[in-house]
């Protein structure tokens, strides 16, 4: 077994909504409610689901963006969903993030060059300045940038590069985990392979890890070791990608897998359809019991009743699912 | 989402578009963003049209529906029903938008109207176009909202738009859409905004509103799995230009153009495991500066001398004869693979 980097237990982040009324108390939003995961040194986690699942909102618990209302997040043996901002600080280089928005995300008055060697002089302040260049040079030049364009502005870019030097930032303090939230899901698809492409390709060379969040089920299974499926905060499934997409336990899962159209007419004409009825509940007045029972072909009684626990169901004992009555 | 059989070419196409020709005029320059486009929908089909941003797929069809922004400048010719809507004044276009010619959009909230409620918007198009009765009108409201499986359609007629669900939008805007028995529906993008499972509901309806053949469609969309589910036939864009048009499932499954190729090569699909993307080399068209010769020439992987100086016709691609290209290179004749696929 490869080393364990992150492991997420329990976590829970809930968001105090005004109630109706004058003195209604706040009611929580259960944004994420109860995620358990680990993530191995080397390996890249999908993570996918729609909108509401709360798939954004993990990736800024673990970074604490967010505070976690519960759970344990534990980096390495310890635990930083509790750690104060002053002692988080050094774990920071090792955990970066990629945001969906490359144009958003970048400051627009500052040069490229800057963007790039920011986290550097935080991270590593006793580079000199020459030094520090050339990291910036060759970071560059690694996400397929010239060099040369270190003094111009992110307006200056088109989405894809502006995406490069969002990844470039990310990765030049050579972090061991970066969080990927919808990172190519804003691009051109003949400009999200290119995206697809290095950051596999920097994985690999980098050796690093990778969560990969998105709403897209052909991209996350393309690029992830293992995936996870979560619907209005809660795991559904998490398994090996081959299985997952192969061999889906959970019916949500398999509604997802039937609902995503393969660019391909003789394929798609063909498939079979499990149409889900309805969209997604409120994450304020989630169902009791199984959270995707309204939606659930097989629900019955017990779904309401209990919550399904994420347990193997199937030979393998990586692969998990949480349903009363999987597809095995 | 069942294909509707592909139909004969009709000898008389509900829309055809010929050498259009769209400018917007800016303080840096000129944007061309169509440039000699010519391509035709016949009665009751299904075409798709595919490009990635600033392809000018969406241009296209606003100036159809004279919806362009101010600084436009159009030239060639598009005819609708046998009607020439380039330059025609806005009581001509009245009197087809809306009503034979109607359009969905990619955000309903935006393209309803947010103060008025679904009932009204659309009892007044059918009062307006269709000469209905409040009570006809009313009548026939609920029956499409009913064809669009909006749960409780007589109570919902009260509902302003922002107390339906995304999902729950779209089914009215396709009501809305189809009210009038339109020739034509554009639907640009009309799930992109959503979620996966709800965009399966949404294609399933659409398909299942326009089987009858009396309506066509014309399907805009960057995702080439909607694409490929839905339509007859496709035209793919770039650089506002036609790269290549063809029966769906033979364009798919052996494209002809290099962009089609590398477009193919370059998604992701659920369907197959492993092997590695290709992407398409380089950086979207700067449509302030187009190359003299082929569009997709500073990308494409076959270039030679000829597609710098030389722009590509449209010309046949296979022995089909709907299906052409604009490409200079002879053809391929196996499918695309992806490496290690």
């Amino acid at each position: 077994m490869r080393e364990t980097l992150l492991e997420v237990s329990d976590l829970r982040v809930h968001f105090p909504v005004r109630g109706q009324g004058l003195f209604a108390r706040p009611r929580p939003l259960r944004a994420v409610d109860g995620v358990s995961f680990t993530v191995h040194a080397g390996e890249t986690l999908g993570i996918v689901g729609e909108s509401g699942s709360g798939k954004s909102t993990i990736a800024r618990a673990i970074l604490r963006l967010n505070t976690p209302t519960g759970g344990r997040v534990v980096w390495l043996g310890t635990d930083i969903a509790r750690l104060s901002e002053h002692a988080l600080r050094p774990l920071r280089r090792d955990l970066q993030i990629i945001f969906q928005d490359p144009l958003a995300s970048l400051d627009p008055r500052m040069t490229v060059g800057d963007i790039v060697a920011e986290p550097l002089t935080v991270a590593e302040p006793e580079l000199t300045r020459e030094a520090r260049r050339e990291r910036v040079a060759a970071m560059l030049d690694l996400v397929g940038l010239s060099p040369q364009m270190v003094n111009r502005y992110p307006h200056e870019f088109s989405g894809g590069q502006c995406q490069r030097i969002g990844i470039a930032r990310a990765m030049v303090v050579r972090p061991r985990l970066v969080l990927c939230d919808e990172a190519v899901s804003s691009l051109d698809v003949s400009i999200q392979a290119q995206i697809i492409n290095l950051l596999k390709r920097l994985q690999r060379e980098m050796g690093l890890s990778l969560i990969f969040i998105s709403h897209d089920l052909s991209v996350v299974r393309h690029i992830s070791d293992r995936i996870l499926v979560l619907y209005l905060g809660r795991v559904m499934e998490l398994g090996p990608a081959e299985r997952v997409i192969g061999l889906a336990h959970h019916p949500y899962t398999a509604a997802l897998i039937s609902a995503v159209p393969v660019p391909d007419p003789a394929v798609e004409r063909g498939r079979p359809r499990l149409l889900l009825e309805g969209e997604i509940p409120s994450p304020l007045d989630p169902p009791s019991g199984c959270v995707f029972r309204t939606r659930c072909p097989k629900a019955q009684a017990r779904c309401a009743a209990e919550v399904p626990a994420l347990v193997p169901r199937g030979t393998d004992e990586a692969h998990l699912a949480a349903c009363h009555f999987p597809n095995i | 989402m069942t294909p509707s059989t592909p139909r004969p070419a009709d000898p008389a196409p509900v829309l055809a578009i010929e050498d259009l020709r769209i400018r917007f005029v800016t303080r840096d320059g000129a944007v061309r963003a169509v440039n000699g486009l010519s391509l035709s929908v016949g009665r009751g089909e299904t075409l798709g049209i595919v490009g990635e941003s600033g392809s000018g797929k969406s241009q296209t069809f606003l100036a159809a529906m004279g919806l362009l922004a101010r600084n436009a400048r159009v030239e060639g010719s598009i005819r609708f029903e046998g009607r020439e809507m380039i330059g025609a004044g806005p009581r001509a276009l009245n009197a087809v938008r809306g009503k034979r010619m109607t359009m969905i959009f990619q955000d309903p909230m935006t393209s309803l109207t947010p103060h008025m409620r679904i009932g009204r918007q659309l009892t007044e198009v059918l009062e307006h176009h269709e000469g209905l009765s409040r009570e006809a009108a009313r009548a026939r409201a609920v029956e499409m909202l009913e064809l669009a499986r909006i749960p409780d359609a007589r109570a919902r007629l009260a509902s302003y738009p922002h107390e339906f669900s995304g999902g729950m939008r779209q089914r009215v805007m396709i009501a809305l859409a189809l009210l009038t028995n339109p020739a034509l529906v554009i639907a640009d993008e009309p799930t992109t905004a959503l979620d996966v499972t709800v965009q399966a509901q949404i294609l399933a309806l659409l398909a299942r509103m326009t089987a009858s053949g009396e309506t066509s469609v014309i399907l805009i969309s960057h995702d080439l799995g909607v694409i490929a589910g839905l339509c007859d036939r496709v035209v793919v864009m770039y650089a506002g230009e036609v790269m290549e048009e063809g029966p769906a499932e033979a364009l798919f499954a052996n494209p002809q153009h290099p962009y089609t190729r590398g477009l193919l090569r370059s998604v992701p699909r659920l369907d197959r495991a492993g092997g590695d993307l290709v992407p398409i080399a380089g950086q979207p068209p700067d449509l302030e500066a187009l190359p003299p010769g082929c569009p997709f020439a500073p990308r494409c992987p076959h270039v030679f001398d000829r597609c710098h100086t030389e722009h590509p016709a449209l010309r046949p691609a296979a022995a089909v004869p709907s299906w052409r290209k604009a490409c200079h290179l002879d053809g391929f004749e196996t499918p695309p693979q992806r490496e290690g696929a």
